[in-house]
């Protein structure tokens, strides 16, 4: 059974429409990455998994539960985990305080365990020795990883990235594909929109792409980008 | 940081202050035991509100409803039902929460200034519903009676003890409940704020929709923090109206003294800080013996220094004074263990 699914999700934003009958399953343990044009309807795809935005048609299950008309706080809690591609930091909070409330929370990390499994993802994502500053006055990047360590903390069976690698200089880069690689490896099934397509390539096992909302292609990352239409919408594009 | 000094020492300080307070009735004269009374009452009402708007971004210009309703259901065990007043005080409370759980129901679908105005109106009707309950004498009110406060359970023993009357037995006893009313806020919003369901709280006064995607529920919280308030709130509004001895549905339920005033401590001491209150309170005290003879010119000033702290400095005196200082004695910051910050480190 796959871990996600979704069944012809569909939402209009006025005659908009963002996201076009878009199926797919993700495997148990599984990474796949979603790239497109801007405004192709990525991240409202992350709302409309995450529960942040219900779906005008079609269903959504986790573990082949129907989990449609679920809250965010209900999906977070069943095991979705995600980042906002606008970091959403709990400002007046410190970067180590933002984890504990994912871990007490969507995590239902006890207190006893909460600190240690919380400074074990800061170390991991970097943010160690930013523990204790607060989550408001960090910089760009800084928060961008906060928004990857603060999903990593709800303990989640899916993680939803949403271009969490753009500005990175090669080192950082490296690093983070490293980060997520090791989630990976550790069962953790992950959806990753991201633009920086090398470093997205080096993890997921399959690659979406979408266009207007519809998904155009959805296979193994070489085949996907050898695409002709793939080639002359997103690379024609970029190019 | 000073953490580890700054500690103790604000322990201590709070001790002997405590201790003082303790005394107050013991050492000083009755109106002096009075007027401590009035203003641990008002730190009390404050400590709620700061709790409500401060942290759980319910900004509430309705809490008169319940320092009504604790009043009035206090004086309806009393006179009604036979209870000693201050049993009549947890019903006063109890019976102000079981308000704020319609109150909620109808208040929680508004948003902002909406929920500010939808709360005034709701203790607007709790005030002409309390006017209708022909039994407390309606429109007009009532007084508990004679010799109630005199027989009140602890003043004869405290009498005794002290060797003193009965009206200055009761106000020590009254003073000392306002006194654990007040520690006891304190001490619990304390390790409320620390708790989990605190950070929670903080989490989504910062981000509501970050809050809900790392699985805290916004409504859930907000209710716990809106009933547990309103239980503080109407103690303390039976309380005040034991020392008053007569009640009517305009005292009861008077924005100006319950909420009004409430809301300019909290401002001036410092929103969303626990120890905000505490100084708000000692100022607006001060303030009221230095312009009480003046009349309507002290209502005027005030106003002005309320807005002067709002234009000026938001966080208050306190905010003022800590960010000066760093000193916090409520250190609300969770803080990893050194070892796990180095083991972190290192990876």
């Amino acid at each position: 059974m796959p871990i996600l699914s979704l069944q012809s999700v569909s939402k209009s934003f006025g005659a908009l429409k963002v996201t076009d009958a878009v199926s797919f399953d993700l495997a148990k343990g599984e990474a796949l990455g979603i790239i497109g044009p801007n405004g192709a309807g990525k991240s409202t795809l992350f709302n409309l998994i995450a529960g942040n935005v219900k779906p005008d048609q079609g269903r959504v299950f986790l573990d082949g539960r129907d989990v449609s008309s679920q809250t965010a706080m209900q999906r977070c809690a069943a095991g979705i985990g995600r980042s906002f591609q606008i970091p959403q930091p709990f400002g007046h909070l410190t970067v180590y305080e933002n984890l504990l409330v994912a871990a007490r929370f969507g995590g239902a990390i006890s207190g006893h365990d909460a600190p240690e499994f919380c400074m074990d993802i800061l170390g991991r994502t970097g943010l160690a020795v930013q523990a204790d500053k607060v989550s408001g006055a960090l910089p760009l990047l800084q928060r961008k990883r906060l928004e990857l360590a603060r999903a990593m903390a709800t303990a989640p069976r899916v993680i939803l990235l949403d271009e969490i690698a753009g500005g990175l200089t090669e080192g950082e880069c490296h690093e983070l594909v490293a980060t997520i690689r090791q989630i990976h490896a550790e069962g953790t099934a992950i959806i990753w929109i991201e633009h920086v397509l090398h470093a997205l390539n080096s993890v997921v096992e399959r690659l979406m792409v979408l266009n207007f909302g519809k998904m155009l292609m959805i296979g193994e990352p070489a085949a996907v980008m050898a695409s002709p239409e793939v080639r002359e919408i997103y690379l024609g594009i970029e190019a | 940081m000073a953490l580890s000094v700054s500690k103790p020492v604000s322990v201590v300080l709070g001790l002997l202050l405590l201790a003082a307070l303790i005394a107050v009735p013991l050492i000083a004269p009755r109106a002096v035991t009075q007027d401590l009374f009035g203003v641990l009452t008002l730190l009390v009402l404050a400590m709620n509100w700061n709790m409500l708007a401060g942290f759980a971004g319910l900004v509430s210009v309705g809490q008169q409803a319940f320092v009504g309703i604790g009043a009035y259901f206090m004086f309806a065990a009393v006179i009604l039902w036979g209870m000693d007043p201050l049993l009549g005080v947890l019903v006063g409370g109890l019976a102000a929460m079981l308000f704020a759980v319609p109150m909620a129901f109808f208040a929680f679908r508004l948003h902002g200034a909406y929920f500010a105005i939808g709360t005034w109106v709701v203790a607007d009707i709790a005030r002409l519903l309390a006017g209708q309950w022909k039994a407390l004498g309606g429109g007009t009110g009532t007084s508990l009676p004679k010799g109630t406060t005199k027989d009140m359970f602890g003043v004869p023993w405290v009498k005794d003890v002290l060797d003193i009357s009965s009206a200055a037995a009761a106000d020590a006893v009254t003073y000392w409940l306002a006194l654990g009313l007040a520690v006891v806020m304190l001490v619990a919003s304390y390790v409320f704020l620390r708790s989990r369901m605190g950070l929670g709280l903080q989490a989504i006064r910062d981000n509501v929709q970050a809050a809900r995607s790392v699985g805290v529920d916004p409504q859930r919280l907000k209710l716990a923090v809106f009933l547990l308030t309103a239980f503080g709130t109407g103690l303390c509004g039976a309380l005040i109206f034991i020392q008053i001895t007569r009640v009517t549905p305009d005292a009861a339920f008077s924005v100006l003294d319950w909420t009004a005033f409430v809301i300019f401590v909290v401002v001036i001491g410092g929103i969303g800080t626990l120890p905000g209150p505490i100084v708000g309170v000692v100022v607006f005290y001060i303030l009221q013996r230095l312009l009480a003879d003046y009349g309507t010119v002290y209502l005027i000033v005030l106003g002005l220094i309320g807005i002067a702290i709002m234009l000026f400095a938001r966080g208050g005196l306190w905010g003022l004074f800590t960010a000066r200082t760093g000193v916090d004695p409520f250190p609300l910051r969770h803080r990893p263990p050194a070892h796990l910050r180095v083991k972190a480190s290192k990876v």
